[in-house]
């Protein structure tokens, strides 16, 4: 089953308007696409962050299906506990088998709840893993991550005039992730919404564990526009700042070809993170980062062709 | 119908055996010395089909006690063990076990904590857990470890509870040590703790938001509910422990006052060492010493009305720590008992021990001692006692 159009939508949405998310934020709208797409009530567990402290502020909740936060860390540990404990009761007829979809942040991810996600993908709980990427610890405030990109401003990676920004580069995170050869692996942008949402459908019907890194803008800690937020969730992918890619049955597929990328700086000017990569005594920074970008893109491409 | 069935089995396999005779449904459990043997022995009972668990064999404890929340949350009867560096791991999540009313069952075998690092028993690992919201219940021996993880599931589990338990056994003395235990059948087992009834589970047909995030409006009467359940815990020990013993014979309560009839000498401690305690009181009371012991069952709530019945006539206390708590007034068991006594206003003069640190041996010679000293001080009350240190070599 796959969505080709708007019209083959799911109508019943579980996921309440009235949250507090900010105007314009990515990963809400990526909340939206996400259980849209699953069409039908899954158990979600969130680890900590900007949806998690947004949506459930007791005594209210947006979310229409059980949903359950317990840390930072250990979203896919969590889950694990949910699907064995659901493939046991189900089997006793004491529980119906729902799916389970942990839905963690770029630091609950790449850094903090890596080990805890390599652990359960390696025992193959049949659960989707989605990691939505803002690129920084957006809910503290902005502090970078292992997915900030290079040269990028957080309020600890700061633009300063001796260390202009993020020093490091972006994880190869799915890289990582597809290394433990999981039942289904893939990347998106929240702006190819029928690109996600079938890869969210691919996930769930996966027979193992799935995993998605979508990519999905924040204007409060990239400092854009609220309106742009698609825009930069395009751009990135026609930049091929973010290849759309999915890996399955041990091969990779290039979901998107992108044979003429618009220029990086059409990606980079509308955000303020970036603004200082455009003086011309940190270009320096802005080509070390076009370079990682171009390598990334040309090694993904040799993946997709093997 | 009561069981008759003895077998040697170590403490570890005390515990692993109960365990899979309460069928949990989850068992997540990451290996650690000295409660490796618990994981061997389930991992081996899931291998043979002789329990129909899912165990999930998990790569942290961290993890361990995630999966558990997850999946006590689903409406599993769920089971883990650990120890000292594992406990610790564990940290964050104890507190959200208890906070989110998790029904869980977890064994820990204690041990120290690092650094230095050492494997051998002490209740240092427990005692940086005490205040995390847990029902902490304490082994003298592996009958105990057996009997108190059977009723363990059902205290946990029970609607007025909803709590997280630690059966607390100490590492080698018990964990490894083979005792004749006396096991029950599989039937009554399961006569006397049925399935789990979740109060409330993750089911798409009843969604419910669990762990939300409560501010200042509310987190504080949601921490002051738990509180309340936790007052709850004493009796419903007393009640799940008579039907126990209706049922199978053996009696406990949450502590085990012995010769206290009439002492004027008492120790109060928990663990094996009650064990030992008890052997020197009784030949002490053949030289005409009152001496009694309080060996203390259920920790956390803390037993404090059962205790300071015992202490009315005493005059002079020994109180034994396995732990330390760097920089207090007192251990923390010490901690505990001077706060009662000051509660309730009782001046009796008491001297805190700590003793066995790191597994170091605990012999019947310095219980004597620990006793001579007690003994001395019962007329000396306005002088601190403070803490002594039984079995270090201090120069």
């Amino acid at each position: 089953m796959s969505i080709k159009t708007l019209k083959e939508l799911p109508k019943e949405e579980f996921f309440a308007s009235g949250h507090r998310m900010c105007a314009g934020c990515g990963p809400a709208t990526c909340v939206r696409q996400t259980l849209i797409a699953a069409g039908r009530p899954v158990i979600m567990v969130s680890a900590t962050g900007c949806v998690e402290v947004s949506t459930t502020i007791y005594p209210y909740t947006s979310w229409k299906i059980p949903w359950v936060h317990v840390a930072f860390e250990n979203a896919a540990a969590v889950a694990s506990g949910i699907e064995a404990a659901l493939k046991k009761l189900s089997k006793d007829g004491k529980a119906k088998k729902y799916d389970v979809i942990a839905f963690a942040g770029d630091g609950g991810t790449f850094d903090i709840g890596l080990q805890a996600l390599s652990g359960a993908i390696e025992r193959g709980h049949d659960f989707l893993y989605i990691c939505y990427d803002n690129e920084a610890y957006m809910n503290t405030g902005i502090q970078r991550s292992g997915a900030t990109p290079h040269g990028a401003e957080t309020t600890t990676s700061p633009a300063g005039s001796v260390i202009p920004g993020k020093k490091e580069y972006k994880k190869r995170l799915t890289d990582i992730i597809i290394a433990h050869d999981p039942a289904y692996a893939a990347t998106a942008s929240i702006a190819y919404w029928k690109d996600y949402m079938n890869k969210v459908i691919k996930g769930l019907d996966a027979k193992g564990p799935a995993f998605i890194h979508v990519f999905a803008p924040c204007p409060r800690g990239w400092r854009f526009p609220s309106n742009q937020t698609i825009n930069i969730a395009r751009l990135a992918v026609e930049t091929r700042y973010f290849p759309l890619y999915e890996y399955e049955n041990g091969k990779y597929t290039l979901s998107l070809d992108i044979p003429k990328p618009k220029p990086l700086e059409d990606f980079i000017k509308p955000q303020r993170r970036f603004r200082h990569l455009l003086e011309p005594k940190n270009k320096y920074m802005l080509e070390e980062l076009k370079n990682d970008i171009e390598r990334n893109w040309e090694r993904i491409k040799k993946l997709c062709s093997l | 119908m009561m069981e008759k069935k003895v077998i040697p089995i170590s403490g570890d396999e005390a515990v692993a055996y109960a365990a899979k005779q309460c069928k949990p449904d989850v068992v997540a459990a990451y290996p650690i010395t000295p409660q490796t043997i618990i994981v061997e022995r389930f991992s081996e009972y899931v291998a043979n089909g002789e329990v129909d668990s899912e165990f999930v064999c998990v790569e942290s404890e961290h993890s361990a006690l995630s999966a558990c929340i997850g999946a006590s949350l689903t409406g599993a009867r769920v089971f883990t063990a650990t120890s000292s560096q594992g406990l610790a791991l564990m940290h964050e999540m104890l507190y959200i076990a208890s906070g989110l009313r998790c029904p869980i069952v977890m064994a820990i075998v204690n041990r120290a904590l690092s650094a230095p690092i050492n494997i051998h028993g002490d209740h240092s690992d427990i005692m940086g857990s005490r205040d995390s919201g847990w029902i902490d219940i304490f082994c003298e021996n592996s009958q105990e470890a057996y009997d108190f993880t059977i009723q363990a599931f059902k205290l946990s589990e029970d609607h007025d509870i909803l709590l997280p338990v630690s059966v607390n056994l100490d590492g080698f003395i018990l964990s490894h040590s083979v005792e004749d235990i006396r096991v029950l059948s599989d039937e009554d087992v399961s006569k006397f703790l049925p399935p789990r009834i979740p109060y409330y589970t993750l089911d798409a047909e009843k969604p419910i938001t669990i762990g939300a995030l409560a501010l200042p409006d509310y987190y504080f009467e949601i921490k002051r509910q738990q509180d309340e359940a936790y007052k709850r815990v004493l009796n419903k020990f007393k009640e799940i422990s008579r039907e126990f013993s209706n049922l199978f014979g053996r009696k406990y309560d949450v502590i085990d006052a012995f010769q206290m009839d009439d002492a004027k000498i008492a120790l109060v401690g928990i663990g094996s060492t009650i064990g030992t305690a008890k052997y020197v009181a009784k030949q002490l009371r053949k030289k005409g010493k009152k001496v009694g012991v309080i060996g203390i069952r259920v920790y956390r709530p803390f037993p404090s009305k059962e205790i300071i019945k015992l202490l009315e006539n005493i005059k002079a206390l020994a109180i034994l720590d396995r732990a330390v708590s760097h920089g207090a007034l007192s251990a923390p068991l010490g901690l505990d008992i001077k706060a009662l006594l000051y509660e309730y206003d009782l001046k009796i003069p008491a001297i805190n021990f700590v003793y066995g640190l790191g597994g170091r041996d605990m012999a019947p010679k310095d219980i004597v001692n620990i006793f001579n000293q007690t003994m001395k001080i019962a007329k000396k009350k306005n002088i601190p006692h403070g803490i002594k240190y039984i079995g270090v070599r201090e120069k």
